[in-house]
């Protein structure tokens, strides 16, 4: 099965028995419809933000060691040694299709993204998307252009900073109620 | 695709609301609108869940849904701890149905680690996880009945929960967030006197169902406040991302179990509920249907995990599966094992994978990321109840507000899944 008519298709890549395709961040709408309308996958399951920064590098909050920057003081570093091919952006949008059919099949559509770059919503084609990319927004602050109601949603609305971020310090939430106030 | 579907159409075209999917606005036409705050603590939210209702004497024509009070960053929190501490976390996401969240995380590490597991580790997650099945179905169907004055179903359902409950405690000493399957395998073996006890329960539940069945199938309160209320159609549910129950309801003959059998579900025999209404009753009976079903499954999982006595329940594996305990006391290599696991956590090849399975909501998924390290570089749950909760403001048509509480009821979102 090929997917090569899939409109700004990049690259089409085969691991642990799934397919991942590669998509130009500006055409994600018009592949996402042509693969809801000539393919048939006519239920999203998910939509996922990755977050890449520190990504085969030292030194990062969420990252913990590499070859390079091993710290023997770190237990969870002992014995690393095997460094991450670095990845093209820093962000991932992964959607993963379903096509619920009798010749059942999925497709992962991968899109990557510098911090900041707006992507295309897909809610007109799959509805089920508008709580997946307000979620996507809350979370990792990828901005999707188009999309009906782009609020926070897990977070509240006057929340600053975005916490599944590899920069968002843990526990760095303010205390709202210390006796420092 | 159509020939997923089988049945008459229950509406003709889509309610999905326009533009926002997820949001219902009322017709500025409309006069006398009262809005209403529904939650975060109203007792039929199934946890802390605000819906702000916009009301038209007593039918809803606006209603948006305000979720997050129950997000705990579980995701955030896994990126920090290693693989093998990582499996208590997903249990408590969806609390209810706690089982299949760790199962969902375990396959997806084996993925990555294309880990073989044991046969008799396979055969156990099944019977495990059909009980976490009937132990979700039966919290929804006591208290969605519950919610509607039907407070014996509540008696009679915990009943039976506590007994699954008790299966639970049997093998892994707790009652909820077992944390009993491990990647590779199990925890522990299976105790002595476990099958006797279950199987007790496998013929105790049939004539539970049909008690159930029997207070509830010809009881005119339900079935009024039930039928042909909150439908959603085929189309709709599919455009919705709805999965499991909700989706089968709607006449879409779809459960993974079946189309993308995981563990052993292709060597079991088992019939898919599928119903036609798309309402709240139907979604009932689907439920309903799907306990026998599951009963049927343990049964059968039981017989074959009798002749599995003596086979190993994990994988053999020692650079991922800790040793057995009492080689502690007299190998080196086991105690030096047992340490590197725990402390430094044992590394997977670096990939990304997602996993679904058909848990008790629908479609639960995993999708991980590793970089080749002892920890997630990015774990994600798909969650059913995200999708499911999606759908409220389409079932909401021509509703009024009691059926407000029908719907979110039949549609058995469960906060902590929802917010993670």
């Amino acid at each position: 099965m090929g997917y090569e008519s899939v409109p700004g298709l990049v690259e089409t890549r085969e691991a642990f028995g799934e397919t991942t395709l590669v998509v130009d961040p500006a055409r994600i709408a018009e592949a996402c419809l042509h693969l809801r309308d000539e393919e048939a996958f006519n239920l999203l399951v998910d939509i996922t933000a990755t977050d890449y920064l520190g990504w085969a590098e030292a030194g990062v909050a969420g990252y913990y060691a590499t070859a390079a920057g091993r710290d023997l003081n770190d237990p969870a570093a002992q014995g690393y040694a095997r460094v991450p091919e670095p990845k093209p952006k820093r962000f991932t949008l992964s959607y993963h299709l379903l096509r619920v059919a009798d010749d059942s099949a999925r497709v992962r559509v991968q899109v990557w993204l510098d911090d900041g770059e707006a992507v295309e919503t897909v809610v007109p084609v799959w509805p089920t998307a508008d709580w997946h990319e307000r979620e996507a927004w809350d979370m990792m602050g990828i901005p999707f252009t188009g999309h009906p109601n782009l609020t926070r949603i897990l977070m509240e609305d006057d929340w600053e900073g975005h916490p599944l971020r590899k920069d968002y310090p843990i526990g760095g939430e303010p205390v709202r109620f210390s006796e420092a106030e | 695709m159509a020939t997923v579907e089988r049945g008459p159409a229950i509406y003709a075209g889509s309610r999905i609301p326009q533009p926002v999917p997820t949001i219902l606005k009322a017709d500025p036409a409309i006069e006398d609108v009262l809005t209403v705050n529904f939650g975060p603590n109203h007792p039929s939210t199934h946890g802390v869940l605000r819906l702000i209702v916009d009301l038209h004497g007593e039918h809803v024509v606006g209603l948006s849904a305000v979720i997050g009070y129950l997000h705990t960053g579980f995701e955030k929190t896994m990126e920090q701890k290693t693989w093998w501490k990582g499996v208590t976390y997903p249990a408590r996401i969806d609390y209810v149905s706690f089982q299949y969240n760790e199962l969902v995380y375990v396959l997806a590490v084996e993925k990555l680690l294309q880990l073989e597991v044991p046969r008799k580790a396979t055969w156990t997650r099944m019977a495990l996880g059909e009980l976490a099945r009937i132990h979700s179905h039966l919290v929804y169907l006591g208290t969605a009945a519950l919610e509607l004055g039907a407070i014996s179903m509540f008696w009679y359902c915990f009943r039976e929960r506590d007994l699954v409950l008790d299966l639970f405690e049997l093998v892994a000493g707790t009652r909820m967030h077992t944390r009993y399957f491990q990647v590779g395998g199990l925890a522990e073996d299976i105790p002595v006197g476990f099958y006797d006890e279950a199987r007790a329960f496998c013929r105790r539940m049939p004539q539970a169902l049909d008690e159930y069945e029997g207070i509830l199938n010809s009881n005119a309160i339900w079935l009024e406040r039930t039928r042909g209320v909150g439908v959603l159609s085929a189309a709709d549910a599919i455009a919705l991302g709805q999965t499991g129950p909700n989706l089968r309801a709607s006449g879409v003959d779809w459960d993974l179990r079946r189309r993308e059998p995981y563990l052993a579900y292709d060597e079991v025999d088992f019939d898919v509920a599928v119903r036609f209404g798309g309402d709240v009753f139907d979604r009932y009976k689907v439920r309903v249907d799907e306990m026998r079903e599951s009963t049927r499954i343990v049964a059968q999982c039981l017989d074959r995990l009798e002749e599995m006595q003596g086979e190993p329940w994990i994988a053999d594996d020692r650079k991922v599966v800790l040793p057995p305990r009492e080689e502690l006391h007299t190998s080196m290599e086991s105690l030096i094992h047992h340490f590197k696991i725990v402390t430094e956590g044992f590394r997977v090849p670096a990939g990304e994978v997602y996993v679904g399975i058909e848990s008790a909501r629908g479609e639960s998924g995993c999708y991980l990321v590793s970089d080749g390290g002892p920890r997630p570089w990015r774990a994600k749950f798909r969650a059913p109840s995200f999708a499911a909760l999606h759908a409220t403001a389409a079932c909401c048509a021509d509703a009024a507000v009691a059926d407000l509480i029908a719907i979110v009821g039949s549609l058995d979102a469960v906060m902590g899944d929802v917010d993670r």
